[in-house]
């Protein structure tokens, strides 16, 4: 199944700039809500982004969300009210409905930030003032600095920031697994490097609002999503070192992954292949359900979230799908180079969008399988292209062995599907006797 | 500035948005920044359109604003223009670029690009989703009507169906049943708008004898400047219940000229006697909530109180611009009317109105779930759900059938609410369990704790004191009811100064207030 690793440079890589068919990175929220738990999301911004958030998280039935925005007035505008007071008293009222919040979060977007509001002073201040209780941080989240995933970008460097300003509580970390992913894989990946005799493993973000172990530069760190460049920028400033590695999808990403850990601290070979072989057995066998679905199938990925690189590369290595074009909304050239290298020759990469050239280009290629945003695929699916929308890769568990066959399914499923309907069902299998 | 945890409207672009994607031919080009895109996923997931909806968006990032976000604005607007062939051109900002002041409107007149642009100010940080949809539809009705004549000759039964647009709730439908109405009763319809309307549909807007504003928050703007211009006279009554359908069938009749008589469709009426039938007694003065935008929430209250025998025990709305009929509206079920459009203050008042079914929007559900109170919706904004595959409409005596079921549906059915009350301890049929017929809305674990804010149970009337006794004998009264009667009490021992309460105390403070 695995080719032999041909290190390849893809031909030159697309740039374009137009319609950015895209989230902003105030939609990551959606799930860094969820995964620390006492924190609190405070998007600075307009009615728009109160509706985005809505829009995205609206069909989940919460009581009390996590998050909220203080929606910007007229009068914010016109200087008739010091915006500064005003989210001080916005703020003191959400915490008096809310004293259960331990870190309070304050989200920029692109109306506070092309007003140049000073998001930074205010969550000082604040902190200040409330004496760390909750603690408040602040990142931006706008869509003219950051796309989808990079809000979690920018707020892990933020919480990485806090320990400059803050200190670190009294653990010491030796290694830091950077980006967020599900329960599940976080704890597989827990008892898997404790398998390996690892100690002092810390995940970022943390599922509470704990400040951070203590970074120095004797911790070490790894990515776990593709998404993390001022992350990474922000531990290397406390004195971190990156362990580079492929991003932890499929089988040969995961285990790729775990052996430049275990490569970094030493880890014998044998008790490397000892912990790893019976979750590599596992990961091969449940991909393999779907291989034939996607073997051959012609795949056009559009940018979403920075992971279509390793996505592409899991579906050419481990399912045998031929990848068209990999579109990534950013290219961090450093953290994918492995992904990129495995990738065989002849695919077209790029970087940015034009969203209506690059829907030309793909109708024209003919795909059998198209992963885009939720803008594009219903539009797509009615002119008969299938489609697997992308926002998912970033809600369902992936990462990891145990997720392999998941993995899998997703793209596997939307072509099971359209071979299911298409299917004459309208005979009836009861025959009479 | 304003703490929103959820927001009833979005903001106006999100309105003129609605119009261009109704529409055909029209393509809208919005300065917005990258990421203001999520409003395609409206149309496309929502609504699960087929189609992108006409928008070019001009996604400016930071990088962009150092150079100018102007020439960004006219390359996308070329482009559109080039690659679209839209009949005409809708242009204007988002908020962000609100703030940039590059003047689109301007921008694009100096572009000549060969067909008519219209130009939007939306101003965000002030109007919302509704006013937005409004001001651009009579933008576009305006531009494509100016100058022209009306025909001398027009057919007195020709009318025009104005509101009816993308994203609304049940627009759809309502239109399918309106026209076939109308249809039946001698009227002939000739454009529908914006729903489905080219801009030569809006030229022909005053060759009819009147119009039909089935959506007032979209549609009224546009035919009060009908009426000023071409003298044309419009019915507003809002054709939803079976009695407003009457109505709305009489005067339009009575506008086209035709004979007063029983109008052709009501046979298909099967809610007035479903209403009337004895299994819908149990529905007589049930306590109903209704909140919404202006035109569903109000004729929601006349359905619930007329129709079904509920009682309206509150009325609100989160569009101000319809306060004042709201507020008439309130004051014949004698309650006052909820004008607000922070979730908040409506989970406030819903707590206090004690209902025993909540009649909203997407949000009522949330509030109605946490507070395990049966709920029905009846307005946008909704989710997915409500823009469903089967016929639904609201309007006209099939849309009746459709609220007569809908509403009723969440309700505990009449043979169950018997039995829970005469056996309480039942262990699998207790009224902590949902009802039978409803596993889906079955709250399966209690609220978590860390998410609860507000109690469920609104706090006491201070200082009530209750005996153990009393409390236990409260409970034994149905869910459905008890937070009633427990207020009930309350303000009863409070106001004779009884304390503590007791099985005396509840019993006499029901015998004084009866139900």
């Amino acid at each position: 199944m695995n080719k032999p690793l041909v290190s390849c440079e893809p031909g030159a890589t697309i740039r374009q700039r137009g319609q950015h068919e895209v989230f902003c990175g105030l939609t990551s929220i959606i799930w860094l809500h969820r995964k620390v738990q006492d924190a609190f999301f405070l998007v600075v911004g307009s009615r728009t982004c109160a509706h985005l958030i809505q829009s995205a998280a609206g069909v989940m039935i919460f009581s009390e969300p996590r998050f909220a925005t203080a929606i910007m007035e007229e009068r914010d505008l016109a200087g008739m009210v010091d915006m500064h007071d005003e989210l001080d008293r916005e703020v003191a009222r959400l915490l008096e409905r809310r004293p259960d919040i331990r870190m309070l979060v304050l989200v920029g977007s692109c109306p506070s930030e092309v007003i140049k509001f000073d998001l930074n002073r205010a969550a000082e201040r604040l902190d200040k003032r409330f004496g760390s209780k909750p603690r408040v941080l602040c990142y931006s989240g706008s869509g003219i600095e950051t796309t989808f995933t990079q809000g979690e970008d920018n707020f892990l460097a933020a919480l990485v920031r806090d320990q400059q300003l803050h200190g670190a509580s009294d653990k010491v970390a030796k290694l830091v697994v950077a980006g967020s992913v599900a329960d599940v894989v976080e704890d597989q990946f827990a008892r898997l490097l404790d398998d390996l005799g690892l100690e002092d493993v810390v995940f970022l973000p943390g599922r509470s609002s704990d400040r951070l172990p203590k970074i120095d530069p004797n911790t070490r760190f790894v990515l776990a999503q593709p998404y993390l460049g001022a992350t990474a920028a922000a531990l290397e400033s406390l004195g971190a070192t990156r362990i580079n590695a492929l991003f932890p999808l499929g089988e040969e990403g995961t285990t790729a992954w775990l052996k430049a850990i275990a490569d970094t601290f030493g880890v014998s070979p044998a008790r490397f292949a000892a912990v790893t072989e019976a979750p590599r057995r596992r990961a091969v066998e449940a991909t393999a359900h779907y291989r034939s679905a996607l073997q051959g199938k012609r795949i056009f990925l559009f940018p979403d979230s920075q992971m279509e690189p390793s996505l592409a590369r899991y579906l050419s290595r481990e399912l045998d799908a031929e990848i068209i074009e990999v579109g990534s909304p950013y290219l961090h050239r450093e953290h994918v180079a492995g992904e990129l290298a495995m990738l065989p020759p002849g695919v077209s990469i790029s970087e940015g969008q034009d969203v209506e050239i690059q829907i030309d280009r793909c109708r024209a290629a003919k795909p059998d399988l198209v992963v885009c945003g939720m803008g594009l695929a219903n539009p797509f699916e009615a002119q008969g292209i299938v489609t697997k929308w992308s926002i998912e890769f970033a809600f369902t568990p992936i990462q990891g062995y145990e997720q392999a066959g998941d993995l899998a399914e997703l793209f596997a499923r939307p072509l099971i599907r359209k071979a299911m309907i298409a299917s004459d069902c309208s005979v009836s299998r009861r025959v009479a006797p | 500035m304003k703490l929103t945890m959820w927001t009833y409207e979005g903001p106006p672009h999100v309105g003129a948005m609605r119009i261009a994607a109704s529409m055909k031919g029209v393509h809208y080009v919005l300065h917005a920044p990258q990421g203001d895109t999520y409003a395609d996923l409206l149309f496309t997931m929502i609504e699960r359109r087929t189609s992108r909806p006409p928008v070019t968006y001009t996604t400016f990032q930071a990088r962009d604003l150092a150079g100018s976000t102007a020439d960004v604005f006219k390359t996308a607007c070329r482009d559109a223009a080039e690659r679209f062939k839209p009949d005409a051109l809708l242009v204007g900002a988002s908020c962000t670029a609100e703030l940039l002041q590059d003047d689109p409107a301007g921008l694009a007149r100096t572009l000549d690009v060969g067909i008519p642009v219209v130009p939007l100010e939306l101003p965000s940080y002030q109007k919302k989703e509704n006013w937005g949809a409004a001001e651009t539809f009579y933008r576009l009705v305006r531009n494509f009507t100016g100058g022209l004549e009306r025909p001398t000759e027009i057919a007195p039964n020709s009318c025009n169906i104005l509101g009816p647009s993308a994203l609304g709730f049940r627009n759809r439908d309502d239109v399918t049943e309106i026209r076939r109405l109308l249809t039946a009763n001698g009227i002939d319809v000739r454009v529908v708008a914006p729903l489905g309307a080219t801009v030569a549909d809006l030229a022909r807007l005053p060759q009819a004898a009147f119009n039909i504003v089935l959506y007032p928050e979209i549609g009224d703007s546009a035919a009060r400047y009908l009426k000023k211009t071409f003298g044309m006279p419009f019915i507003s009554t809002i054709p939803i219940g079976v009695g407003a359908t009457h109505t709305f069938l009489r005067e339009v009749r009575a506008l086209a000229g035709l004979p007063e008589e029983n109008p052709v469709g009501e046979a298909e009426d099967r809610a007035t006697w479903y209403a009337r039938s004895v299994d819908s007694n149990y529905l007589t003065n049930k306590r109903v909530f209704v909140f919404g935008d202006a035109t569903h929430a109000i004729a929601a209250a006349r359905i619930a109180h007329r129709e079904l025998g509920f009682k309206v025990c509150g009325l609100g709305t989160y569009m101000r611009e319809f306060a004042r009929d709201v507020r008439e509206a309130a004051e014949e079920f004698g309650v006052e009317a909820l004008i607000s459009d922070d979730h908040l203050d409506v989970e406030q008042a819903i707590i206090e109105a004690r209902p025993e079914l909540v009649l909203g929007t997407q949000m009522e559900r949330h509030i109605a779930k946490r507070l395990r109170v049966p709920c029905a919706v009846i307005s946008s904004p909704v989710h997915v759900q409500d823009f469903p595959a089967r016929y639904s409409p609201q309007m006209g005596f099939e849309g009746a059938n459709v609220i007569f079921d809908s509403w009723v549906h969440p309700l505990m059915m009449g043979l169950e609410e018997h039995l829970l009350q005469m056996f309480r301890d039942d262990f699998e049929f207790n009224d902590q369990a949902a009802s039978s017929h409803l596993p889906a809305h079955a709250p399966e674990e209690p609220v978590r704790a860390a998410e609860t804010v507000v109690v469920a149970e609104a706090p006491s009337v201070a200082d009530s004191v209750w005996t153990s006794d009393a409390e236990r004998e409260l409970r034994k009264i149905p869910f459905f009811v008890r937070g009633k009667a427990r207020r009930n009490t309350e303000i009863f021992a409070a106001r004779k100064g009884i304390r503590p309460i007791t099985v005396e105390t509840l019993y006499d403070a029901k015998a004084h207030f009866a139900r």
